[in-house]
């Protein structure tokens, strides 16, 4: 097909907007997809993502609408995968806008225009859940067409649920969106803007084709990272698979590499061919570096090869995810894993338990530091445990973050903002309701409850997207827990030199309820370096014995006694002391503990 | 192997009235079916006969209240059960007059182990008991005038309402009266019985304080000169052995015949419990065939676990043989550094420092492998 009837788009909405039921409607117009056969909200194939109604991996699906080819390119719906994002977006030419009708601009709706906007698509603004009771179109499309810089009358207003209005919505994509415009002769140039893994035939990668031609059995590279392969297949989907042999200047599309590992395969690389190669790449690519890290421990330490063969599972899905291993005195052998934030982290730890069944430990996340030891070069760090004991300088990741809150909330927001460290930015009416803030904070302060206090000081209205904006040096200490004088591995954190001394008393009156007693004092510490901040102790248990035992209970007695074993055999055992898994989860929610 | 059973349990589950906190198998009144139920004890006695040694040691008739049992059938059990060294009768107070006790020992009863309880009139009430304080007296000067030099009380502390005095003026009670052994159980009151509906808010105060009491315990009556051989048993020092021989079988994991309604035997390496229905026992034995039994075949790994722990409760070291393989060397050396067990130099032998005996229950968990 010829570039001028062909339309490359996706579909950007803040989360539970309507973007899958709108996909879905689309399909089921352009017959792709009957609606007997059709699975509802067919775009989000995996499980976990339907059941949070979010998006993980990005496909693309082909549709014919009035002798055009539609290709819908699916996004990630969360912040964790802007970059992802950004990518898809730049194999478009246009993007629906969503928004909801009774929601209003939401901050993710707010951040991907911008994307949208970065990336020159043009926009088609589309309120949605217009059949609802509680809907405002009117006001909705205002704020819409006041965010993008465009006609009320030019927001299109549809109901997803009903289909009411979805025709008009493809009738616009044709006439509003521009037709690619690459050089179909000039040297082949595909950007990669997702990829998944099948066991079969190894890496798929989703490419937009810019420039020239594809076709299977050709010779292929990828430019910045230099792997080399042949297409084995390529094709598109409709939405199911289907093999075309060729891949054109402005289609969508699928190649089928091979290629055994994903981490080869980079979202956001440009792929050429061998027999005639592109000399530049196209703009954009980066190489994403997770910027969370938590600890990621076998309930049971017999499960560690089958944590092991899932992580290498799910690395072959999911690039962005890192892990090496790592020992903890306290916890055993397990693994150090990064992640692109707290949403991909919370992704890959269900699906470990889900897909895998395992039982897993997950000690509180930190972010990735940038240090300096005396007299040394910069080393970065991931764990508390390797921080130095010395350091000259250290750097911590911040984010600038985008919060819409309605006005009534700006004061309690703004409070925990400056609880946080946060760095007031800028602050703007969306409307007479609705204030956008944005703040530069260390991403280190959002990473234990931010959202969930945001959530909760805004009566739920708040919500909030961000952008890692680089490291910036900060006053920060290593805190270490002893119990029974040695030193916790898995419960040391690093905080800010000012709220050490508070969250390190807060952490040891936790540790103090979640400790049993034993059979002998704990006492239980915190310190910086060789000093102790704050102290509390286990008292030892007096009595852990059962006053009758006769020889009509002797096996009543005996499973109670196998029960207090088994109870024992959870506990992890640090130098003398027993301590139960949950203790290790203490960091995680002292703030919510404190302010209940 | 096994040359019989040496020990024998009598099931007699009649009582006056259930008490809240009681969990054994009991009947309440029923006065017409107490002869018909002493004919299906010694039904299933001649059953299971061929499982008991030629020669008893002990014999123990537990409830319930067995003096609760009408005299006259109590009689005629007592008479046809086969003689032993040691042969305890439970009894309750209240059922213990003059004419009782010179039955039991006209009967060859040995030891009665009297249901005390408590001496202050307020407890008593809380925990249903129908005795008062003078009755227990009475009861206890019935039994010495009968010729008894052998009498138990079990005692109850954490009671719903109990104060560390009141405790104390419990033991000095009992001790006042001098019996030869004394049992001595925290209350337990089971989830979701009346009981532990009725005195929620207390018990949670008790439970708390329940290891003082027990400290209490362990310290006046050792300070009186008992000794303290099993975690929850004393007995008066003395040239005689005064330790109950019955509980000891239990203890030192040897067989035990038991009969009656809801009794357990352990017998070559087999364990069963008899139905718990009254009815149900009684319509068996009287087609001569043995009740309904919830039968529970013992490993040897299983055996040796409970001979560890059912061993470390008494005051004597346990004799470890092949009962080591049952142990985590490691944890029995954390425990020794920590002072809570005692092993000789070649490790024959394995017991509970006093502290350990305190928390018995954690240790033998720690120690098993």
């Amino acid at each position: 097909m010829t570039q001028d009837r062909i339309r490359n788009f996706s579909i950007i909405a803040h989360i539970d907007h309507g973007k899958s039921t709108l996909a879905d409607r689309i399909l089921e117009l352009t017959h792709a997809v009957s609606s007997r056969d059709m699975r509802e909200q067919v775009l989000d194939s995996m499980d976990l993502e339907r059941e949070r109604g979010i998006t993980i991996k990005a496909q693309a699906v082909r549709v014919e609408w009035k002798g055009h080819q539609l290709n819908l390119i699916d996004t990630p719906g969360h912040v964790d995968f802007t970059y992802e994002v950004s990518r898809s977006l730049q194999a478009c030419e246009g993007a629906l806008l969503v928004v909801d009708a009774a929601q209003g601009t939401q901050a993710q709706t707010l951040a991907n225009a911008y994307l949208a906007i970065e990336n020159n698509l043009e926009i088609v603004p589309v309120v949605n859940k217009i059949d609802l009771p509680q809907a405002d179109p009117d006001a909705a499309a205002a704020e819409i067409a006041d965010l993008i810089g465009d006609d009320p009358s030019h927001v299109l207003r549809i109901s997803a649920k009903t289909g009411e209005g979805v025709e008009d919505v493809l009738d616009a994509i044709v006439e509003r969106v521009p037709a690619p415009s690459g050089d179909p002769d000039a040297p082949a140039r595909a950007l990669i803007f997702d990829s998944s893994y099948d066991q079969y035939r190894g890496v798929v990668a989703f490419v937009r084709v810019v420039d020239g031609r594809f076709s299977t059995r050709e010779p292929l590279r990828a430019m910045a990272l230099g792997t080399r392969f042949e297409a084995e297949e390529l094709g598109f989907f409709a939405p199911t698979r289907r093999e075309s042999g060729v891949l054109e200047a402005g289609e969508v599309g699928y190649v089928i590499t091979g290629l055994k590992d994903v981490s080869r395969l980079r979202v956001g690389d440009t792929l050429t061919s061998e027999r005639r190669p592109a000399t530049d790449p196209l703009p954009g690519y980066k190489d994403v570096k997770p910027m969370v890290f938590a600890g990621l421990f076998p309930t049971d330490s017999d499960d560690y090869p089958e944590l092991r063969d899932a992580l290498e599972k799910l690395k072959l899905n999911d690039g962005a995810l890192f892990y090496e291993p790592e020992t903890s005195q306290a916890l055993g052998f397990g693994f150090r894993c990064g992640f692109l934030g707290l949403l991909h982290m919370e992704i890959v730890r269900e699906r470990l338990e889900r897909e895998f069944d395992l039982d897993l430990l997950v000690t509180a996340p930190n972010v990735a530091y940038r240090v300096r030891p005396p007299n040394g070069d910069w080393i970065e760090v991931h764990s508390p445990s390797d921080m130095p004991n010395e350091v000259e300088e250290v750097e911590e990741p911040y984010i600038k973050a985008s919060i819409i809150v309605p006005k009534e909330h700006v004061g309690t927001v703004m409070e925990l903002n400056n609880d946080r460290r946060g760095r007031f930015d800028h602050m703007e009416y969306l409307s007479e309701q609705r204030v956008h803030l944005t703040y530069e904070l260390p991403l280190a302060e959002i990473v234990l409850d931010y959202y969930d206090q945001l959530k909760s000081r805004s009566k739920g209205y708040a919500s909030f997207d961000y952008d890692i904006i680089g490291f910036r040096p900060g006053k920060l200490v290593r805190v270490d827990v002893l119990v029974g004088g040695e030193p916790v591995d898995a419960l040391s954190l690093i905080i800010h030199r000012d709220s050490a001394y508070d969250r390190g008393r807060a952490l040891v009156e936790r540790l103090r309820e979640e400790i049993p007693r034993q059979h002998f004092d704990v006492a239980i510490q915190a310190a910086i370096g060789a000093r102790v901040i704050a102290r509390e102790t286990v008292k030892a248990r007096r009595k852990d014995v059962l006053a009758k035992c006769y020889g009509g209970d002797i096996t009543r007695k005996r499973k109670l006694l196998e029960r207090q074993k088994a109870g024992k055999k959870r506990m992890k055992q640090v130098g003398m002391v027993e301590v139960p898994q949950e203790a290790f989860l203490a960091v995680l929610n002292l703030d919510s503990q404190k302010k209940s | 192997m096994t040359s019989g059973a040496r020990h024998l349990y009598v099931h007699l589950p009649f009582c006056a009235h259930r008490c809240g906190y009681c969990d054994f198998v009991t009947a309440v009144g029923r006065r017409s079916q107490h002869s018909r139920y002493v004919d299906a004890l010694l039904s299933e006695l001649e059953l299971e006969r061929r499982l008991l040694a030629p020669e008893l040691e002990t014999v123990f008739l537990g409830g319930g209240t067995p003096t609760f049992t009408e005299p006259a059938a109590l009689e005629r059990l007592l008479e046809s059960l086969p003689p032993a060294v040691e042969v305890t009768v439970e009894a309750n107070p209240e059922t213990v007059t003059q004419g009782l006790a010179r039955m039991l020992r006209s009967h060859g009863v040995t030891r009665v182990s009297l249901g005390v309880q408590s001496f202050r009139p307020h407890l008593l009430d809380v925990l249903e008991r129908v005795v008062q304080p003078d009755t227990v007296r009475r009861s206890f000067y019935h039994l010495r005038d009968a010729g008894f030099d052998n009498i138990s009380f079990d005692l109850i502390y954490g009671i719903p309402g109990q104060t560390v005095a009141a405790l104390e003026a419990d033991l000095a009670d009992a001790l006042e009266l001098g019996p030869e052994h004394l049992s001595c159980y925290e209350l337990e009151a089971k989830p979701g019985t009346r009981f532990t509906h009725a005195h929620g808010d207390e018990l949670e105060r008790q439970s708390d304080a329940m290891e003082s009491y027990f400290e209490l315990v362990v310290e006046r009556l050792r300070g009186a000169g008992y000794r303290w051989y099993e975690t929850a048993n004393f007995c008066r020092a003395s040239e005689l052995d005064l330790r109950s021989r019955h509980n000891l079988a239990y203890w030192l994991g040897r067989d035990y015949l038991g009969l009656g309604v809801g009794a357990v035997s352990t017998v070559a390496g087999r364990r069963w419990r008899n139905t718990p229905r009254l009815a149900g026992y009684m319509e068996a034995l009287e087609r001569e065939t043995a009740p309904e039994r919830a039968v529970e075949p013992l490993s040897h790994d299983v055996r040796r676990r409970e001979r560890v722990m059912l061993g470390l409760r008494l005051d004597e070291p346990l004799v470890l043989g092949e009962l080591a393989t049952v142990l985590d060397e490691r944890a029995v050396s954390r425990l020794e550094l920590l002072g809570l067990v005692r092993s000789d130099s070649d490790r024959q032998t394995l017991a509970l420092t006093p502290r350990g005996r305190f928390l018995g229950g954690g240790v033998t968990a720690d120690l098993l492998a």
